[in-house]
């Protein structure tokens, strides 16, 4: 056996006991190494072993998890034969972890301070009294603003992006070789993902660490790594440098994820990558990715495929790497955008003068206390919303979007102005008080189909109940229309007897979209429908959506955060900072300049899946928790702030032509 | 934090004042009164019953008797029994340091216990000692109290004769006389209620263990006993507080069945009896009071909690 490298897997096969007693792997003979310096990214869909790999690194195992074969490495140290003492050394002193989801990760009930001295107490040589200061620097290292004063503070009082910041701290405290990554960006921001990053990137070469960075973001991969490893279905099936795999995969896998990121330069909806991953345990008998591949054939199926390299450089597990070339790159259904109607459009949906307050009037606390009313959550929205229109809300977490959707599915009671769909009176503030007719032409479609199914509801009854509520379908009638709504969303009748936990996320999410559809809906509101999904499952959702909608007529109001997707389904887009407009206008006037200073910072924090792209960085990434009480909702963070007129003036709507109005006080030249 | 304190002890008052508005109320719809009842026999003489009850006071409005006697409370007088002798407080309090007495003694010896088998059961979940101690839970559990009761007056009293088997000490003794006497029914209480607060600890324990913050605790190189102390247990013992604090109000005014098999002179028994006296001044003393501990002691668990919970602490310390 050769010299191991510093992070060293060797046919690693890693499996648990099924019920039935089969032994059932979910990594199969995974090989990979890390220099000292070097930063790997390992890319697959949820499910495809990626975490399970970068733990096993770590010597950890989730529980019922156990090795079956093969070796690791970190620096010569074989990790699966150390003592629980030794280990302990390892773990979050030499080799430490930066985790998922910090908010989850941080124990609540203790400071901040505390947790990140512990790790400094396990790991370093300091003195006790030595630590306080300590923390301190390594909180300012990570650029958290006040770090003395988050010392003392629980974790629940920070933002995501800064739970995510002190996770790094704790695991540099260890002054550690080498970093663990679990998809340390994903749900955040998008300027706070691009922040983290970039300080991702310094730590790492400062500090001359291996990385190994998992995600299912091939944007974040392509910003922090060197080299990239792909992942499906618990093999390895592509690995070379991130400007190889990102530029020209040679794998169609790869190829498919790629193809189905929405990018900002992109005209056309992502190609959807059909089908879905092999459960682990599922019978393969040739390649495990041959029933979704656009090129396979009969040798792909009868035995499976090695991984071997190619003339390129990269290691390869595909017979037909050459191929490739013949898979879509771009698909050819535009989105279909709203015809320019001649003469004025009906509007479907009109906000006026919407604001929305969370705060609730408090008699006894208005007795005892002076405070007065925050400013509103959301305020001043006027959107007239066209008929057959996709309209998308972007802004960052606090932006009010889903607040804004909330009021127009009776949620949430606006404080002031009204929401009234097309031609008729304003609607009435409370679901509960709206008349039948109006819950049916309102649906909204939620970000998590997990926790928006009845998990205890087959998707018969899922379906059934708008078809019972609004149509007064039964019997075959209902079995009929259900089966048809089925297979809208391309699910066929087999499905209607399942329960959602026998479906995948993406598969959820249809279901969800078919119930939305059953009330014949004229408005429905999506709220971050594909943020809960794989890359490849949103790219089929969002094909979804355009279909229906052609088909359909049907006027959506799309909330993301994500302005690469809000861009691929939009016809118009609404920029929000903290619940007040900055920006609205035709998809391609707003991702063109000029830009509201907002819109210019969101754009720029966009990762493109290009190594050679970098962000623009142009407002730091604090989180303001009330907007400001006068003047412009961006005051606070705006690169271009040109005075005290932007803190005392509410910024004019400065008229672009074509529907297309910037609010800010800088003459629309000068942006 | 001082607004929220403030809410919940008008609530308490306003729950307390609703307790004994429905009890005043029930004890007058129900057919009879103090004079049928101490006139037996007698009251079908209507002069004498007419005699008794203006004797008794019972003549005037119930709304009247009662705000009268509402109105003593809140100064504390909780007036004479039915009689019209003996004072309330003398009689309801010597019941009342009974009861504490033998809810203190059941919460030291199961609390404790109950804490510390919850978390080894749940840090050994599906293993021997998980599955020993959970299945004497369910026995614990499902045995009504008066069976558990007699089995073990018939094993050490009958058969091993190390403890008295029933109390005969007198309501208005010293707490110490009723020692060794309340050492049975103490233990029987104890198996109880802890196995009830054990079951919750053990679910909270498996499910803070299972958590990512004790998973990144152990991947940060925490030992697993100081991960379990500082990480794991803090967070797992929080919903604790609450049974706990059910478990002492249910001590203090609802082990009837328990007081009347061991003959203890406790507020659950004096109740009963009172009821069936239809002596209506105690029964609506002992129901205030019954009231007010659970009252109290669901406020005093509430702020403890938000004492030990940062994130509900914080909620109102800091903006």
């Amino acid at each position: 056996m050769t010299t191991p490298s510093f992070i060293d897997v060797r046919n690693l096969s890693i499996g648990y006991t099924s019920r039935a007693g089969e032994t059932v792997k979910v990594l199969r003979d995974v090989s990979l190494t890390i220099n000292r310096g070097e930063s790997v990214g390992l890319v697959g869909e949820s499910g495809s072993g990626k975490s399970t790999l970068a733990l096993a690194a770590l010597g950890y195992f989730k529980r019922g998890l156990r090795v079956l074969d093969g070796q690791i490495h970190f620096d010569g140290i074989d990790m699966l034969d150390l003592g629980r003492d030794d280990i302990q050394k390892i773990r979050g002193g030499r080799l430490a972890l930066i985790p998922q989801n910090s908010g989850q990760s941080l124990t609540p009930t203790l400071r901040i301070g505390q947790q990140v001295a512990e790790a400094l107490r396990l790991h370093s040589e300091l003195e006790a009294d030595e630590f306080d200061h300590r923390v301190v620097e390594l909180l300012t290292q990570v650029r958290l603003p006040d770090p003395a004063a988050l010392i003392s503070r629980y974790p629940h009082e920070l933002s995501g992006g800064q739970q995510q910041r002190v996770a790094i701290a704790m695991a540099l405290a260890g002054q550690p070789d080498a970093l663990l990554l679990d998809e340390p960006t994903t749900g955040l921001d998008v300027t706070t993902q691009a922040h983290i990053l970039e300080l991702l990137r310094d730590l790492a070469s400062d500090r001359n660490m291996a990385m190994l960075y998992v995600s299912h973001d091939l944007g974040a991969i392509a910003r922090v790594c060197d080299r990239v490893v792909v992942m499906y279905a618990g093999e390895i099936v592509l690995q070379g440098s991130a400007r190889q795999v990102l530029k020209s995969p040679r794998h169609p896998y790869a190829h498919g994820l790629l193809a189905s990121i929405p990018r900002l330069s992109q005209q056309s909806l992502p190609v959807a990558l059909d089908g879905r991953p092999p459960m682990p345990g599922e019978m393969i008998n040739g390649c495990a990715f041959a029933d979704r591949c656009g090129i396979a054939d009969s040798t792909c199926t009868a035995s499976p495929p090695p991984l071997v390299p190619i003339d390129t450089g990269e290691h390869v597990r595909c017979f037909h790497p050459g191929k490739i070339s013949q898979l879509p790159r771009a698909s050819k259904t535009a989105a279909r955008k709203k015809p320019s109607a001649s003469g004025k459009p009906d509007a479907a949906l009109v906000m006026d003068d919407l604001s929305i307050t969370y705060a609730k009037p408090d008699f006894l606390a208005s007795l005892l206390t002076s405070r007065k009313d925050p400013p509103a959550t959301v305020e001043g929205i006027n959107i007239t919303i066209v008929k057959g229109e996709t309209l998308g809300l972007v802004g960052e977490s606090g932006s009010g979007k889903s607040t804004i959707l909330k009021s127009i599915a009776g949620l949430i009671s606006p404080k002031t102005g009204s929401i009234a769909l097309e031609g008729q009176s304003p609607l009435t503030a409370k679901v509960e008080d709206r008349p039948a007719v109006n819950l049916r032409q309102i649906q909204l479609i939620f970000q998590n189909p997990d926790d928006s199914l009845n998990p205890r509801h087959t998707v018969a009854q899922i379906l059934a109940q708008p078809l019972r509520l609004y149509f007064r379908l039964s019997g075959d009638d209902l079995r009929q229309r259900s089966i048809e709504l089925l297979e809208k969303v391309r699910l066929g009748s087999h499905y209607l007897e399942r329960l959602p936990s026998q479906l995948s996320g993406g598969e959820k999410q249809r279901i969800a979209v078919a119930r939305a559809f059953a009330a014949e809906p004229e408005i429905v509101l999506c709220d971050e429908v594909t943020s809960a999904l794989d890359v490849s499952v949103q790219a089929a959702v969002l094909n979804l959506l355009n279909e229906l909608k052609t088909q359909q007529q049907t006027t959506y109001i799309f909330v993301s955060h994500d302005l690469a997707v809000v861009k691929a389904i939009s016809d118009r887009i609404a920029v929000l900072y903290q619940g007040r407009l900055c920006e609205i206008g035709p998809v391609d006037a707003v991702y063109k300049p000029p830009f509201h200073p907002y819109t210019d910072v969101l754009l720029g924090a966009v990762l493109e899946p290009d190594p050679e792209k970098a962000p623009k960085l142009s407002a730091d990434d604090v989180v303001e928790l009330s907007p400001p009480a006068q003047g412009c909702p961006f005051q606070r963070r705006c690169p271009k702030k040109i005075g005290t007129i932007c803190e005392t003036d509410t910024p004019p709507a400065q008229q672009m032509g074509g529907g297309h109005v910037i609010n800010c006080h800088i003459p629309a030249d000068d942006l | 934090m001082l607004m929220m304190l403030i809410r919940r002890i008008m609530l308490g008052i306003v729950t307390v004042s609703l307790v004994s508005l429905i009890i005043f109320a029930g004890v007058e719809i129900l057919p009879g009164d103090a004079c049928t009842q101490y006139l037996g026999e007698y009251q079908a003489d209507d002069e004498l019953l007419a005699q008794c009850r203006k004797d008794l006071d019972l003549n005037r409005p119930a709304l009247e008797r009662f705000q009268e006697w509402a109105g003593g409370a809140v100064t504390g007088d909780l007036g004479t029994a039915v009689d019209g002798k003996t004072k309330i407080s003398t009689i309801v309090g010597d019941r009342l340091k009974n009861s504490l007495l033998l809810a203190f003694c059941a919460m030291i010896v199961g609390v404790p216990l109950a804490l510390l088998l919850g978390v080894i059961t749940g840090l050994w979940r599906d293993r021997k000692p998980d599955l020993i101690a959970s299945t004497l839970a369910i026995f614990a559990m499902t045995i009504p109290e008066f069976v558990s009761a007699t089995l073990l007056i018939l094993i050490f009293s009958i058969w091993l004769g190390w403890l008295p088997g029933i109390v005969l000490t007198s309501a208005s003794a010293p707490a110490s006389e009723f020692f060794p006497e309340i050492l049975l029914p103490v233990i029987v209480l104890s198996l109880v209620m802890c196995a009830h607060i054990m079951r919750m600890v053990r679910s909270s324990v498996i499910e803070v263990m299972e958590s990512d913050y004790v998973q990144m605790a152990t991947l940060k190189g925490v030992p697993y006993w100081r991960m379990v102390f500082s990480h794991a247990l803090p967070n797992a013992l929080l919903p604790a507080i609450n049974v706990v604090a059910l478990t002492i109000a249910w001590l203090l005014g609802g082990v009837v069945v328990i007081e009347v098999v061991f003959n203890y002179p406790g507020l659950g028994r004096l109740m009963i009896d009172s009821i069936s006296d239809r002596d209506l001044p105690v029964v609506q003393s002992i129901a205030l009071i019954v009231a007010s501990i659970y009252v109290c002691v669901n406020l005093a668990a509430d702020l403890l909690t938000m004492l030990a919970n940062p994130k509900l602490r914080t909620i109102y310390t800091r903006k």
